[in-house]
């Protein structure tokens, strides 16, 4: 991982050690953390272990006892029962998440950076306490506004606006509004490119947008992968959003989907449950994995330098 | 003000403009929305008409017909969710500073134990929930754990279907994905000056002194932050409770939380004003937080001057 393994502290009595001696092995204190780290590490597996196990067994060999950890038969067949099952439409289901991600993670990476251009590089009055406002907002969760903002998208809809409810429109027209915590983020991160930059671009004549878009933009890509990385995990987990919105069944998202196939039918298909599930975390880990460094570097930030 | 700041006003305006937008129509309106709804009797149906705090009365102190005071529902899902902060934060914070001080040791495979803790909290709480369910299964021919119990000797316990076990199950499968702090805490133990510790050995600090007087005041700003996102994050936990209880809170509403019962006002029973007033509290009780956590950060807290 990205981090740096550099925070190993010298210890005083050092020098004493006859060279060549491996110090790592004279520490108690390391062969403790092994340990340790090795049964959280199989602990924190084994959630993982148990759903794909399961979700490659018979639908009755799911109930032997004691428990039966590799499957036998073996049935891969499970993941295609899940992609064509007729109460649980998982590619309609993943089509429209990826609808709603896509245009969450475009609007918001946009219009984020716009404004955080506006509080990172241009001195104004009262940008101060309007960054203030901003920060202050992220702690207005969502459940606090989603009464007044459905009431808001009925009534657009009740005044000739345009359908919103029981559309996909609510779950990304506002991140066409900026983000206050991706605003935060990316401002950060502009602060941190140079002004001669954009003073030499606009001694050539360029203009501030131009400046924007031109210099700061493409210098900043790791904190847009960030941000674009962020609001799609956020969007294909989402759950409440979704709830709240949308109406028809096939309009969906996997979370959902997943949770209305588990509650008509629950307890019952536990193989095809987790093979489901599997199908909706594979994308996320997958993902992570591409993008590791970025990843981490963006959670360590945010938690970190703010 | 000069031409120039008028100048500069305007530009600065112009790229803040989504988000002005966005904060007047999706923050600042919805909030001041809800807190009329919150003093109206409101179906969605008819016109919101004026009540006073007639919402807050039955919910919070009005006499019940019942007994008592309040909507003893309302009570119970904000002792529910006081409930799980109270258990959730603590645990929450003790595991993940723990294991960042385990993953910050220069250990061999230390990359992989870190891919492996943080894994779990990538996971979507839908298909978290799906697993879950499984594991905690009460049926110990088909739950994992019970499984285990009974290979032991042991009674099978339902997890899920009892009132005094389901809270501990939440937070412990909560505590499976606290992976994103562990990452935050690393980076801040990363972020450690190591002279603080040579200095601290020479004066004989063992390792516990060290982990008290250096490493913990010096990721104070750290844990502060995590600190509000977790008292934030705890009120407004909905997805997993909801999932894991078909949205009923069983067993016998233990797990019937604050969003929840909100979320059920406003989109089950349609009682607008109900889940308003709910809204305005909630978001009480997070802004009371977060100044107790602002004002006793003076005294814990320790910014290293810059």
């Amino acid at each position: 991982m990205s981090v740096a393994e550099t925070t190993d502290r010298p210890v005083v009595v050092e020098y004493r050690m006859p060279r060549g001696v491996n110090r790592p092995r004279q520490h108690p204190e390391r062969w403790f953390a092994h340990l340790a780290l090795l049964l959280i590490s199989v602990g924190f597996i084994l959630p993982f272990a148990w759903m794909l196990s399961t979700s490659f067994k018979r639908l009755e060999d799911t109930a032997n006892f004691p428990p039966q950890w590799i499957p036998d038969p073996f049935m891969a067949k499970n993941y295609k029962t899940v992609l064509n099952h007729p109460k649980m439409h998982f590619l309609m289901f993943t089509r429209n998440t990826l609808i709603v991600a896509t245009l969450a993670v475009v609007g918001t990476t946009l219009s984020s950076a716009v404004v955080a251009y506006g509080f990172a590089k241009i001195r104004f009055k009262g940008r101060g306490a309007l960054f203030a406002v901003m920060l202050a907002t992220m702690m207005i969760p969502f459940p606090v506004i989603m009464v007044s903002m459905f009431a808001i998208f009925r009534w657009l809809g009740d005044h000739n606006m345009g359908q919103w409810l029981g559309t996909y429109k609510p779950l990304w027209a506002p991140a066409w509004f900026g983000s206050a915590f991706n605003i935060f983020l990316l401002r950060q991160f502009f602060l941190t490119i140079p002004d001669e930059l954009s003073e030499a671009a606009r001694i050539d004549g360029c203009s501030e947008f131009g400046i924007f878009w031109r210099i700061v933009l493409p210098l900043s890509r790791p904190a847009l992968a960030v941000v674009a990385l962020f609001t799609f995990m956020w969007a294909w987990n989402d759950f409440l959003g979704p709830l709240v919105y949308l109406q028809d069944q096939d309009q969906y998202t996997l979370s959902l989907g997943l949770q209305t196939f588990q509650s008509m039918h629950g307890g019952t298909e536990y193989n095809l449950l987790m093979a489901a599930s599997v199908l909706v975390i594979l994308p996320v880990i997958v993902l992570f994995f591409m993008t590791q460094k970025t990843f981490i570097q963006g959670i360590a930030t945010t938690g970190v330098k703010g | 003000m000069t031409k120039k700041d008028w100048q500069q006003l305007g530009k600065g305006l112009a790229f803040l403009s989504p988000w002005l937008v966005g904060f007047a129509v999706f923050t600042a309106l919805p909030i001041v929305m809800s807190f009329w709804f919150s003093l109206c009797d409101y179906t969605l149906l008819q016109k919101p008409v004026y009540v006073g705090l007639e919402n807050y009365r039955t919910l919070v102190w009005g006499e019940n017909p019942a007994g008592g005071y309040g909507d003893p529902w309302f009570w119970k899902s904000l002792w529910n969710t006081a409930r799980f902060a109270a258990m959730f934060l603590p645990s929450a914070m003790v595991v993940s500073l723990g294991l960042a001080m385990l993953l910050n040791a220069k250990i061999r495979g230390q990359a992989i134990y870190r891919t492996i803790i943080f894994l779990p909290s990538l996971v979507p709480a839908v298909a978290s929930a799906m697993v879950w369910l499984w594991i905690y299964n009460a049926d110990y021919k088909q739950g994992l754990i019970n499984a285990y119990l009974m290979k032991l000797g042991l009674d099978p316990v339902g997890f899920l279907a009892l009132k005094e076990w389901a809270m501990y199950a939440l937070v412990f499968m909560s505590l499976w994905g606290v992976g994103n702090t562990v990452v935050i805490y690393l980076a801040g133990l990363q972020d450690v000056p190591k002279e603080l510790y040579e200095a601290a050995e020479i004066d004989g600090a063992g390792m516990w002194r060290q982990t008290w007087h250096v490493t913990i005041p010096m990721i104070s700003p750290v844990i502060f932050f995590n600190l509000i996102m977790g008292i934030i994050g705890s009120l407004q936990t909905f997805a997993t409770p909801y999932i894991l209880t078909d949205g009923l809170g069983r067993p016998e509403r233990s797990l019937h939380f604050f969003a929840m019962y909100l979320y059920d006002n406003a989109f089950q029973y349609l009682k607008m004003g109900h889940a308003s007033a709910m809204s305005w509290i909630m978001l009480v009780i997070i802004l009371a937080w977060t100044a107790v956590a602002f004002w006793s950060s003076k005294r814990w807290v320790h910014y290293q001057g810059k």
